[in-house]
Parts: C-alpha cells; structure tokens; sequence
C-alpha cells in the first residue's frame, strides 16, 4: 500500500512503471488516472481541491485496507493531488496489482468508488462567472452500495 | 475543542478552524450551541443533511458523542477522484 497526497505533479507513466516494478508474481496490473476535464457550458479556468490533511491519509488508507482485505491483491497505490490544477492536468491515479486481472480490476473501481464520495477532498471550479463547489453526483453514492451489498 | 471547517462551510462560517469550549455531549448539541451564537453559524448549519461531520477524524453521523473528542470538522459531502 503506498498513499501519496501531493500538491505536486506527478508524471502517472513514470508512476505506474515504479509501481508494476515492484510487483513480484503479478500478472495484472490495472491502473486509473483521473484527468481535469472542461466543463459543458463554460470555460473552466481553475480547479481547487481542498482536503484535510491528516484524516486525509487516514481516509485512503483505511479505503485501501478494505480494499486488500477483499480482494487478493499485490500491491496498491492511491496518489491523490491538492491545490490548484488547470484543465487537462492530472488529478489523481490509483493502481492495483494481482495474480490475475479480476482482482486488480474490481479492487481498482472498488478504490475509486469510495474515494470519490468517503475521502475528505472537495473541488472547486473556477471560470468567467465565478467560482463554485462541485456537488457531488447521486451516482456516485449509489456506486457505494454495489460493494456493500456484496458482488 | 478544535473545531474545523471546510469547504463551503469554512466559507459561509469565515474560518478555517476554532477551539470551542464547550460541554456538547454529541455533535447535535454542538450544532445547536453553534447556531446560537451568530447569524453565520445558522445560516451553515440551517440543513444538516447536506453537511457531513467527522469527530477526531474519522466520518460518524450527528448523533455521535462527543465524550473524549479532540477534534470535529464539518464539511459539505466530499467530491475526491
């Protein structure tokens, strides 16, 4: 498990070599990169992400426990980005490894899942009009219950 | 006891974070001791189902005690990934 919340960039090619390096016995590697997309109907200038330092790494590495708890995994890697990213940067990846695929890839949705809506981040878009706090998606809340009703 | 504040509700309260004494012996009461105080504490907590809370660092609901706790922060519902 190797949690990482940064201000920096990070190159996520460069990551996800280093992480698949260390992987011994690993047949499947999956990894997922979350981009800053524009937005529908205006130009996005900015986005801020503000999180709480602290029980941040607390949050993401209690997601990735029951995460290797579930599933039979090698290894993980959450790397979550803070402060001000422009449209097309890189927010945050994660990457999980497995013998075979399906635990990497459920493991992978399973980390997303409870990161979007269970880990103390929250975003801000910037444009001509102003600055709002994204609300967060129905959808994403009802991802949750896929996991805790069992798969 | 600390008390944090992030996002939206940092903004509507003006700070960041406060130490608060108080006796609250769950985060109800603590909201309830807050609203009092000021027109920008009613205005954040007016509808707690949209804010989420976490005593010492861990999310709980508004129920939960606060015996013990060193730190409360309420946020609006988080939007990582």
């Amino acid at each position: 498990m190797d949690i990482r919340v940064q201000e920096a960039a990070f190159d996520m090619g460069a990551e996800a070599n280093a992480f698949a390096a260390k992987q011994a016995g690993m047949g499947a590697i999956v990894t997922f990169t979350g981009i800053v997309r524009d937005l529908p109907d205006a130009t996005l200038r900015h986005m801020v992400i503000e999180h709480y330092p602290g029980m941040t790494e607390k949050a993401l590495t209690g997601i990735a426990e029951q995460a290797h708890a579930r599933w039979s995994l090698g290894g993980s890697l959450i790397i979550h980005r803070y402060g001000r990213l422009a449209p097309d940067d890189v927010i945050m990846m994660v990457a999980t490894a497995s013998r075979h695929r399906k635990d990497a890839f459920e493991a992978a949705m399973f980390l997303m899942d409870y990161l979007k809506s269970r880990a103390p981040f929250w975003k801000r878009e910037e444009t001509a009009d102003g600055a709002e706090w994204v609300a967060p998606r129905g959808e994403d809340e009802a991802a949750l219950e896929i996991w805790s009703s069992g798969t | 006891m600390d008390v944090l504040y992030f996002a939206w509700v940092r903004e509507r309260i003006g700070m960041p974070r406060e130490t608060v004494e108080t006796g609250a012996e769950t985060v109800l009461d603590l909201v309830d001791e807050l609203r009092r105080r000021e027109g920008r504490y009613d205005a954040a907590f007016a509808d707690i189902s949209a804010l989420r809370v976490a005593v010492d660092q861990e999310l709980t609901d508004f129920n939960a005690s606060l015996i013990g706790a060193r730190e409360v922060a309420f946020f609006p519902p988080m939007t990582g990934g």
